[in-house]
């Protein structure tokens, strides 16, 4: 393989799996503070989607405009989604946990079948990112992709200073690693829960909204982005962020080149991943913390 | 005999599974118009007999297939099944046909093996199988002068077959096929896989897609520039309803299919022109194969007068039917898959323009097909 192409399949493996990581951190702050397996949480990644595709007419060019809007939709989702159906899951056991956000899925899944048709939809890349750049002598790399990326990386960077640096953050990696001396300590739980996890439905939607663009929009997305996020937060050790980043960047490698080594295994390379690693570290790369 | 004179005059039952919602719905749409329009041109009956209509939307999911085709075969007892589009809730219709030995007539999906292992006397298709287009692209591609190719597909069984379909011609060309990508159904995060073409730089691309994720795959095959050194291929299906989304992306790509635009034969002419008038819009490959189901049901009726009891005559007067089709005749092969010209076309605008005949009456091999 030349240089220039392993380098291009870099920027593909690290973009796909940024994009990961901003499913996964919200899965697993959901589940390392709560305690809630949210199945539905695919359905945030579609939603987002949907949302990108819906949006797309009404704003055109203005694509961070956009996506603050859709952030913010998917914020009030979040708080909305919380009040009616989550709060009353976190004293439940898991197996009722898991009944409630599976049947949360076929409710969205029928919502989008109605809403938007089971068709697969294009969402269309605004002017100023659209084109792509000559890497080397090889093929031109889509603008959008690098700033898919980018977008990602800001993301995860601002994540990781609301977690590290504030206030907030304390509380959060306080409830991953000990939930009843937060409560203890005369911390709003219910409030605090219910910022995190409109953050893991924003954190999701706005993985959705970026990828619209490159993975098109389509019935079922939620339920595969869900199953590979699964994947990452097990790999990384579950209620861990950082552990999530590292995992998700492994999956993107890993299912990158596979998909072009070993091309009729394509779907096999990241559950052989999960199998070795759970193998060497059954509590995953980073078991306890943040 | 008052019973029998009775069943002599009451119509005969047709039970039309097609997909009226979802991905398929407007191709489910189209062979419904296509078979409905040579009934009104027989004046509303087939050999005399009046038809009654028993409709099931079968929504394109392999799930609900075995309970939907129920319901027409037990519920409502149909004389002959038309349907359908998607190629998993094809295989379920045909194994109830096998099994309780209804007449069925495929307009659509392609999966090998309907015509193949699963094969009956009682099951016969108007359309393609995926090898059929495949196979003639192999050819044409390999007449081009390349050596060297790589395939691209959903790694499901309608692109599989296709891929299969393309390397058997390619290899018999001279050439030789030396990567088969594929991804997930219905994934469309092409990137990785355009990367590892320009790569390998082979002389050409052959793609199986469909629907939205053809528009996208042409549209990033473009992006991507690779469209400038690596000719991409086909099957219709590529560029077959969505033209109008690819735009300059598809311009000037080659395809093959049993059917295209601009044939221009007295037949076709006539049947564009009458399905315009009746339903305002346009014919495509869809309307045809619905067209011709209803012409291959018709030569059943007529060969037993309307006595569709006489089973095994009607039968055998349906294997052994010329079908006067859009598309040109074609006959149908011992295992009921029609032997047909395979057409090489070329993008013009929003047209699939035929250029030439890639191969004269292809018949599918069949293989595993005993009956």
């Amino acid at each position: 393989m030349e240089l220039s192409i392993f380098l291009v399949q870099c920027l593909n493996a690290i973009q796909y799996g940024l994009l990961l990581f901003l499913v996964a951190s919200g899965l697993t702050l959901i589940f390392g503070i709560m305690g809630v397996i949210n199945l539905a949480h695919g359905s945030f990644y579609m939603i987002g989607a949907y949302m990108a595709y819906a949006l797309a007419p009404f704003f055109g060019d203005q694509f961070l405009l956009q996506m603050a809007v859709g952030v913010v939709l998917s914020v009030a989702f979040g708080f909305v989604l919380e009040w009616a159906f989550f709060s009353y899951l976190y004293q439940r056991n898991h197996l009722q946990q898991v009944l409630m956000t599976y049947s949360l899925i076929l409710v969205f899944e029928e919502a989008r079948s109605m809403l938007a048709g089971n068709d697969v939809h294009g969402v269309a890349i605004p002017a100023w990112l659209a084109g792509s750049i000559r890497l080397g002598d090889v093929m031109q790399y889509p603008i959008y992709n690098l700033f898919a990326s980018a977008a990602c990386i800001v993301v995860a960077i601002g994540l990781y200073l609301v977690v590290n640096r504030t206030r907030l953050g304390m509380m959060i990696r306080a409830g991953a690693s000990n939930r009843d001396m937060v409560r203890g300590l005369g911390i709003n739980i219910r409030l605090l829960y219910r910022i995190v996890f409109a953050a893991g439905v924003a954190l999701a939607a706005l993985a959705g909204m970026i990828a619209a663009p490159v993975s098109s929009v389509y019935p079922g997305m939620g339920g595969q982005i869900l199953i590979i996020c699964f994947v990452v937060v097990v790999i990384g050790g579950i209620g861990s962020i950082s552990g999530a980043l590292i995992a998700a960047l492994l999956v993107g490698f890993v299912d990158t080149f596979g998909k072009v080594f070993f091309a009729q295994f394509s779907g096999l390379s990241i559950y052989l991943l999960m199998a070795v690693i759970l193998i060497w570290r059954p509590q995953g790369l980073i078991s306890k913390g943040y | 005999m008052v019973q029998a004179q009775q069943a002599q005059q009451a119509p005969i039952k047709v039970g039309l599974m097609l997909p009226a919602t979802g991905t398929y719905a407007g191709l489910g749409d189209m062979i419904e118009k296509g078979f409905k329009l040579f009934v009104s041109e027989q004046g509303g009956k087939l050999a005399g007999r009046e038809l009654q209509y028993f409709k099931v939307d079968d929504e394109s999911d392999p799930a609900k297939a075995t309970d939907n085709v129920n319901k027409l075969i037990k519920r409502d007892q149909v004389d002959v099944l038309i349907g359908t589009v998607h190629s998993g809730v094809a295989m379920a219709m045909a194994k109830a046909a096998r099994e309780s030995n209804t007449l069925l007539i495929v307009p659509n999906a392609g999966a090998d093996v309907i015509t193949g292992a699963m094969c009956a006397k009682n099951i016969f298709r108007t359309s393609f199988t995926n090898w059929q287009p495949a196979y003639a692209m192999g050819i044409v591609a390999a007449k081009n002068g390349h050596k060297k190719a790589m395939t691209i597909t959903w790694n499901y069984a309608a692109g599989i077959e296709s891929a299969k379909g393309f390397v058997e011609g390619f290899e018999k060309g001279g050439g030789k096929v030396t990567q088969n990508l594929t991804l997930p159904f219905p994934n469309v995060e092409f990137q990785a896989l355009l990367t590892e073409i320009a790569a390998q730089k082979p002389d050409a691309v052959f793609a199986f897609f469909a629907g939205g994720g053809a528009v996208k795959f042409v549209k990033d095959y473009a992006a991507s520039g690779l469209n400038k050194t690596i000719p991409l291929y086909g099957p219709g299906f590529l560029t077959d309803g969505t033209l109008e989304a690819q735009g300059a992306a598809a311009q000037g790509m080659s395809t093959t299919l049993h059917y295209a635009d601009r044939l221009n034969t007295p037949r076709d002419n006539t049947f564009r022109l009458s399905f315009a008038k009746l339903y305002k819009t346009n014919a495509d490959v869809y309307a045809v194969q619905g067209y011709d189901a209803a012409q291959l049901l018709a030569a059943g009726i007529k060969a037993v007068d309307g006595d569709i009891k006489k089973r095994d005559q009607m039968i055998a007067a349906m294997a052994s039917s010329q079908i006067d089709s859009p598309r040109g005749k074609f006959t149908l092969s011992a295992a009921h898959n029609p032997v047909q010209d395979i057409y090489l076309r070329k993008v013009n605008g929003n047209l699939n323009e035929a250029q030439s005949v890639a191969i004269k009456a292809l018949a599918d091999p069949a293989k595993g097909c005993r009956m």
